[in-house]
């Protein structure tokens, strides 16, 4: 290792070579183990950018299957680059076991201490927090890489072919986020579905039957296609449309388990993101770098963790949250000590706690806290007009609609949730389909075109009741076309 | 902690070729750019007015096709950002559409922040348009075949070439492209050579060390990655005679609208013949009582007025081709556009024409423009001409700017239904 000679003010470049980073991956996961963080085995890949717009383009993926979209991706991706717009990241980690990570060749040594120390943060996280238990890490990589061989095998297949493949795959894609949001949570079978709506449908034990009135049950519909409202849109068409080809059928798994895969990775973004730059900190600063290295290590980690006005940077609100929450259960302030009672775990114990329990809506729900709204200077905002106006700041009458709009924002809440709750909907199988509006309207040409996809892929009429404008409405797609009407 | 070790695997440049997976879905995404601007030609052609424009000229087309929808959330959604400190409510902190607020990595993001429009130029637009298009039954008639036609066009700069096509301004500036990189490099410091500009980089720095700074200075010799040469590309085609015959109307009769259809016709014809045929020639008619070979810049914006006998057109087209080009040497095409407002008197002689010009053409095309609705009041040469019973004669009925695009298809496109 260089020796550090004058203070300039500019920082010295660093050469290193492998051998470098393998010795300070092992100085860093001396300090992992030693903060107790509980990793897959980790791999690193030096690539170049046109390796790393390689992998964004296809989320970090050594394999993936074909789609125009992913090229579309790259281009928008490598345009943005060449044009300073933006930057490539540091590096790219993916859930798998053992877990992969990408590195830029071209970064400076102290980059690679830092993201080497960010990565461990992420596979930390991906081991432990519960969102990812649904995922099987062990098989990420073969599970891509045999959707790839599959797909690639239908295009290739001269019965099938490209342009086939690509009409599922279109339509199949803009409908992938309409699935289970909490994969922890199990879903029932219809039998077991059929097995609750039974015992639903009893009367309830009433130990005063004999002086009450008899009690009204509703018989079960045996017939109702589904029992239970479904969320899983492309499940269900693979399901139920006995007009699917295998081959069809096969697409829509692949496309509905990768949404999947990516779900828990939305769900945790600030917690993950604010996870890894909390632990790279600690690590890093625990390693006693040289001077030079350490003001590098300090302008990359301000820019890493800056806000970002009229944006909310995941990293930066992760990591306030992180810290004000380690500091709370090691160092409260007389305040919250007199509110919240006397501490009953110490700060990692809070904080290891929290990484394995928590995704972002719940996180941002029990650890965002007042003060810290009002430290960011969080805000909330709304069109009207041509304009984006502030409407509500973090004072005191303020700011828990700031915060319940942040949550709504997070992860799948910023997905429309959508459920199938009749599939022979006036014995004419029509698909119909539920929109659970909360206050957010949705987008009504985007609306459109996503109800005729999923009209392609259900092969008869589909209608979407939604509420337009405090309306309730129907929208209806069908072989003649789009309309909306509204309901009483 | 795992016990085993991490793994590091060092950059290869062979993986850099792997990486490049993304080919294959490139040229696919590109494909459908180029499908989804096919497809609205017919929109752009009848929007825009295309005549005479500069080739260069950009033309902004919508894409559709292309776009990916999903459900999200419209207008009416609030959503939360971070301020800078004093944010108040009621301050305007954006413009709607801008892609405000939300960060980075959500799926599902606002619309808007796609792009859905791209722009062409109108020599890339013609390009593609005419892509699948040919001349209709081209014959290669034997006698008069132009062996081949080499077209060495330029086409960009390549860093190998002859010593001939050595482009010296580009390699001069390369040099001094090079020569300031350097010493900016130098000015940085010297170690920072590690960090990229590899083919610069091998063998370099040594050399300088055994030089002094002022030796340096004096003396920064050419390299070899410094040398441009131009790229010259050889189209060798070989191609049958053909000659375009274009016959326009140019009488009172054909106002604004009518000449501007009839133009816009003959304004894509022209086009096409001239991005898709090297060796076709070109001859522009037009005629109102009498017919006049003119220039392709009078054919396109010159007006005239007077009477109408379609006859003196077709014959002015049969004596230049009496002149010039022998039907057994040539394939001849005719494309006569006017509003059918033709003098009575004059329909015998001018069927008689047309069934001579449909002798010795390879296709004749008639295209009659009749602007909404005048259909019903004036004449048409139409009901004339469906007498003519030769096959390669065809005649298009041309009412508004739509029917344009699809009729010049029908025109190019009919006889290669029937081979």
């Amino acid at each position: 290792m260089s020796t550090s000679q004058t203070t300039s003010a500019a920082p010295r470049v660093h050469r290193y070579e492998l051998k470098d980073l393998v010795e300070w991956d092992k100085r860093i996961r001396a300090k992992v183990a030693e903060f107790g963080l509980d990793c897959y085995p980790q791999e690193f890949e030096i690539c170049d950018h046109t390796g790393m717009l390689g992998y964004m383009a296809y989320s970090g993926m050594p394999s993936h299957y074909p789609h125009w979209s992913y090229g579309k991706s790259y281009e928008k991706l490598k345009t943005l680059y060449d044009h300073g717009v933006s930057g490539l990241p540091y590096e790219m980690v993916i859930n798998s076991n053992p877990a992969i990570a990408y590195l830029m060749r071209d970064n400076t040594l102290l980059l690679q201490i830092l993201t080497i120390a960010h990565v461990y943060g992420h596979n930390d996280f991906f081991k432990n927090n519960f969102t990812f238990k649904s995922t099987r890490a062990e098989l990420t990589v073969e599970t891509f890489k045999a959707h790839a061989l599959r797909v690639r095998r239908y295009v290739e297949d001269p019965s099938i072919g490209q342009e086939r493949v690509e009409r599922i795959l279109d339509s199949a894609h803009a409908l992938s986020w309409q699935c289970r949001r909490n994969l922890a949570i199990k879903k029932l079978s219809p039998s077991e579905q059929l097995d609750r709506a039974v015992e639903a449908a009893q009367p309830r034990h009433d130990p005063f039957h004999k002086i009450h009135a008899r009690q009204e049950t509703a018989p079960v519909d045996y017939h109702k296609v589904p029992l239970e409202p479904d969320e899983d849109l492309l499940l269900f068409v693979r399901d139920h449309n006995p007009f699917l080809a295998d081959w069809e059928k096969d697409l829509l798994t692949i496309v509905d388990e990768e949404a999947k895969y990516f779900i828990s990775m939305m769900e945790t973004k600030i917690m993950n993101e604010g996870w890894a730059s909390y632990w790279h900190k600690r690590i890093v600063e625990s390693l006693d770098l040289d001077q030079s290295l350490h003001l590098e290590f300090i302008v990359r980690h301000n820019q890493v963790i800056r806000p970002i006005p009229g944006q909310i940077n995941p990293y930066h609100l992760g990591m306030k949250i992180w810290e004000d929450l380690y500091r709370r259960h090691t160092n409260p302030t007389a305040e919250e000590t007199k509110r919240d009672g006397p501490l009953s775990k110490s700060g990692n114990e809070k904080i290891f706690e929290a990484r394995e329990v928590e995704r972002d809506s719940s996180f941002l729900r029990r650890y965002l806290t007042e003060e810290l709204i009002r430290e960011m200077d969080l805000f909330q905002y709304e069109t009207r007009g041509e304009e984006v106006v502030v409407s509500k700041v973090a004072d005191i009458e303020g700011w828990r609609d700031v915060k319940e709009t942040l949550i709504k924002a997070v992860g799948t809440n910023s997905i429309p949730v959508l459920k199938v709750e009749d599939a022979d909907f006036g014995q004419n199988r029509t698909l119909y389909v539920k929109h659970y509006h909360d206050g957010r309207d949705l987008q009504l040409d985007y609306a459109e075109k996503s109800l005729s996809h999923l009209q392609r892929l259900w092969g008869r009429e589909v209608v979407l009741e939604s509420v337009l404008d405090g309306k309730r409405s129907l929208l209806c797609s069908n072989e003649r076309g789009f309309t909306v009407r509204a309901l009483k | 902690m795992p016990n085993d070790d991490t793994i590091f695997r060092e950059y290869r440049p062979s993986d850099a070729e792997r990486s490049d997976r993304s080919a294959g879905d490139r040229l696919r995404h590109r494909q459908k750019v180029r499908e989804s601007i096919r497809e609205n030609i017919a929109d752009i052609i009848a929007e825009e007015s295309i005549i005479g424009k500069d080739r260069d000229r950009v033309i902004k087309v919508p894409l559709r096709g292309i776009k990916e929808y999903r459900f999200v959330y419209g207008d009416n959604t609030p959503g939360a950002a971070q301020g800078d400190g004093d944010s108040r409510p009621g301050q305007v902190v954006g413009k709607k559409g801008e892609g405000e607020g939300q960060g980075d990595g959500h799926a599902g993001d606002r619309p808007g922040v796609d792009y859905y429009e791209t722009d062409v130029t109108l020599e890339e637009l013609i390009e593609i348009m005419f892509e699948d298009l040919e001349l209709p039954n081209l014959e290669r008639r034997a006698l008069r075949e132009v062996a081949t036609d080499q077209a060495a066009r330029r086409k960009g700069y390549r860093k190998v070439g002859i010593r001939v096509r050595l482009d010296k301004r580009r390699t001069a500036k390369q040099r001094i492209t090079r020569m300031l990189a350097s010493e900016r490099r130098k000015g940085a410091g010297a170690p920072a050579s590690s960090a990229g500009t590899p083919p610069a980089a091998d063998g370099t720095p040594a050399q300088n060390l055994l030089e002094t700074p002022a030796a340096r200075k004096r003396r920064f010799p050419f390299h070899q990655d410094d040398l441009r040469y131009k790229h010259v590309e050889v189209d060798t085609k070989e191609e049958s005679n053909a000659a375009v015959i274009c016959i326009m109307d140019t009488s009172g009769s054909m106002d604004t609208m009518k000449k501007y259809l009839a133009r816009s016709f003959f304004f894509l014809l022209y086009q096409f013949i001239s991005t898709r045929y090297r060796n076709v020639e070109i001859v522009f008619i037009a005629h109102h009582t009498e017919a006049s070979e003119v220039t392709e810049e009078e054919f396109f914006h010159k007006g005239e007025s007077g009477g109408t006998f379609i006859s003196s057109g077709y014959q002015r087209a049969l004596q230049i081709i009496a002149e010039r080009y022998h039907p057994s040497l040539w394939n001849l095409y005719a494309f006569h556009c006017s509003d059918g407002d033709n003098f009575d008197s004059d329909n015998p002689a001018a069927l008689k024409a047309a069934e001579e010009l449909a002798d010795i053409c390879n296709l004749f095309g008639y295209g009659e423009i009749k602007p909404l609705g005048s259909r019903y009041y004036e004449s048409s040469m139409l009901n004339v001409f469906r007498r003519i019973a030769a096959p390669n004669f065809h005649t298009v009925l041309i009412e508004r700017k739509e029917d344009i695009w699809p009729s010049f298809k029908a025109f190019l496109a009919k006889d290669r239904v029937q081979e």
